[in-house]
């Protein structure tokens, strides 16, 4: 089933159950290398929670993943990251105290072995490490446009920034998928546009994007394929396009009137 | 970039550490002017610092609240007390017991961690509380069937700190200058505080201290982002414990005699609002509290009953009482008007050499 090299991640009949809450039901979907896969639904249909058991915060009650050719069954987040899986929250969790530097540096750390004699002894291995992580997370900032913040504190950063620097962290751990909650939640019609370059040229750079966005302006001009999700059940997969037109999803999601927008749009 | 971080330091920097060091050097003397008491209760300043940095790195650092700290300082603190003294008529060298101390508290640290890794706040605190009374009562109880610590009545004449036939125990003349037993200890204790204080630096500034801090900022993203929460919380643990038996193994060498009764709840109050007082995560801070909290009740102890007999002719309250209070009230001050401590941390600001050059 996973012998097409072309896919990066398949998912197969993941089911999730919250009490009563049947919140994923039977969801299949793949996404390609290289590609900038969409995730939509409306409020409650299951989006996030898809998130959190792809990136192990929550296991599966069903079904399973395969990740760049190997299965990606219970485990930790940390081990998920690991594999390539990085992440950001839809409620920004920026390391708050820390300043935007520090918090990329963070995310060297799964990429990188000092350990306690390296800390102590500060051992030239150690130092040249610590001088790759310091240079690269420099970059991974000026990569997202909030360089010029660097030594400040995380949460003093604006609110477009804080976004930024999340995907510089997530990109910090050279992620092959790099799975946003809603990174346009909050921003401006300028802030968005900028977001979408910087999705661009990360998708240019080589890693897969898995984007959940309730900006429908953005996710059918910048997204491959789409994938529907409602009452935590696939509706529809496809083109922007596809997506669009299915009848499925105008009734569950867009309704006429937005549809009418989005073509003018 | 073939030496990273090679930076020359500036002159002033240098007279400055010159400066410190000469001061550090005479201050047992100075000290000694009001008596050999003092040269004692800077002894006690720096382990307390000792203790007030490893229990920063758990506190601090990774941001899990522990009650039961001076559990190590015992465990270290017997450690010595049973290898170098008549009750076992074991006689080994400080310097052998010395890591030794560590490595068991490090142990008992881990000891204590993991089965609390999934608790956080309130349910650690109470956990760890109950961790440091079992020591205290282990330390108790232990006396039969087998005596292993003597119970109650404490272990007596530990070995001193010796070089060679040069006990710190006896004040001696070494080049004409008469050094007490605490004047002796005084340097000792300082080689091997400013040593922890280098290591707690570095650790801070590394890989690892980084995984601490994130873990106290936010612990779902630290595992979002790779980090292994597990591992690293055990090695909080652990790093913070070995500074508590390091302390300890020092503590019994200095005092000669320890007894359960050292190791109570009120000590790991007292160096937890050290930490909490100083400035939490901040080395410098916490250095500072440490001092600080022992240092006043002692001035108190000596100012208080002179102060009132000027003031009032006779003394009302005695020493005890004032000075708990007084101190109660420091307290409750400082926390009203910095409420993040008196040294709390700054944004660590780095620059990089080539910034901007690379893109």
């Amino acid at each position: 089933m996973s012998v097409n090299p072309s896919v990066l991640l398949a998912a197969s009949s993941i089911g999730k159950r919250f009490g009563g809450v049947q919140a994923l039901t039977d969801v299949s979907f793949s996404i390609n290398r290289g590609e900038i896969y969409g995730l939509i639904g409306p409020n409650g249909a299951g989006k996030t929670s898809l998130f959190n058991v792809l990136t192990g915060i929550y296991s599966p009650d069903s079904g399973n993943f395969t990740f760049d050719g190997a299965p990606l069954d219970r485990l930790k987040p940390n081990e998920v990251a690991e594999r390539g899986i990085a992440r950001t929250f839809q409620n920004i969790r920026l390391f708050q105290n820390l300043s935007a530097l520090e918090n990329v540096m963070i995310g060297r750390h799964i990429r990188t072995r000092a350990g306690v004699f390296g800390a102590i002894f500060r051992d030239r291995r150690t130092l040249a490490e610590e001088a790759g992580i310091e240079s690269r997370s420099y970059e991974l900032l000026d990569y997202v446009g909030v360089a010029n913040r660097a030594n400040h504190l995380a949460k003093h950063l604006a609110y477009g920034d804080q976004r930024r620097l999340e995907i510089a962290r997530a990109l910090a751990t050279e992620p092959k998928l790099l799975a946003l909650d809603e990174p346009a939640a909050g921003m401006n019609a300028t802030e968005t546009k900028a977001l979408k370059a910087l999705l661009d040229d990360i998708r240019r750079d080589g890693t897969t994007i898995l984007l959940i966005e309730h900006d429908m302006k953005l996710v059918m001009s910048i997204c491959d394929r789409v994938l529907v999700l409602d009452y935590g059940k696939k509706i529809a997969e496809g083109s922007a396009a596809e997506v669009q037109s299915d009848p499925k999803v105008v009734a569950a999601y867009l309704g006429g009137e937005v549809t009418l927008k989005l073509r003018r749009a | 970039m073939n030496r990273p971080r090679a930076k020359s330091i500036p002159p002033k920097v240098w007279a400055g550490v010159a400066l410190l060091a000469i001061a550090l050097a005479l201050l047992p003397f100075v000290a000694a002017i009001a008596g050999q008491a003092w040269v004692r209760i800077l002894n006690f300043a720096m382990l307390y610092i000792m203790l007030a940095l490893g229990l920063n790195i758990v506190v601090g650092f990774a941001g899990l609240l522990d009650l039961g700290y001076i559990a190590f300082y015992a465990v270290g603190a017997y450690i010595y007390a049973l290898l170098a003294s008549p009750h076992f008529g074991i006689h080994l060298p400080f310097w052998v017991i010395l890591p030794l101390s560590a490595g068991i508290a490090c142990a008992f640290g881990v000891l204590l961690g993991a089965p609390t890794l999934k608790l956080r706040g309130d349910y650690l605190a109470i956990v760890t509380l109950g961790f440091g009374e079992i020591i205290r009562i282990f330390l108790n109880n232990l006396n039969a069937p087998l005596n292993i610590t003597n119970g109650p009545q404490g272990v007596n004449l530990i070995d001193p700190f010796r070089l060679g036939s040069f006990s710190f125990a006896r004040p001696e003349v070494v080049l004409g200058i008469a050094f007490s037993g605490p004047q002796k200890y005084y340097y000792l204790l300082l080689l091997i505080t400013i040593g922890v204080i280098v290591v707690n630096l570095r650790l801070q500034n590394s890989r690892l201290g980084r995984a601490w801090e994130a873990i106290r900022e936010d612990e779902i993203a630290a595992k979002a982002m790779g980090i292994n929460t597990r591992n690293v919380k055990l090695l909080a643990f652990a790093m913070g414990a070995s500074f508590g038996g390091i302390a300890g193994a020092v503590f019994s060498a200095t005092q000669q005699f320890v007894s359960p009764e050292s190791f109570g709840l009120f000590e790991s109050i007292i160096v937890l609002a050290m930490v909490v007082l100083g400035g939490m995560g901040n080395i410098p801070g916490v250095i500072l509290g440490a001092i600080l909290l022992t240092l006043l009740p002692e001035v108190l102890r000596y100012t208080m009953e002179p102060l009132q007999n000027a003031l009032f002719g006779r003394v009302i309250l005695d020493a005890e009482t004032i000075r708990l209070l007084v101190f109660g009230v420091a307290l409750v001050a400082i926390m009203l008007y910095r409420p993040a401590g008196l040294w709390p941390s700054a944004v660590r600001k780095r620059e990089l050499e080539v910034k901007g050059g690379a893109a």
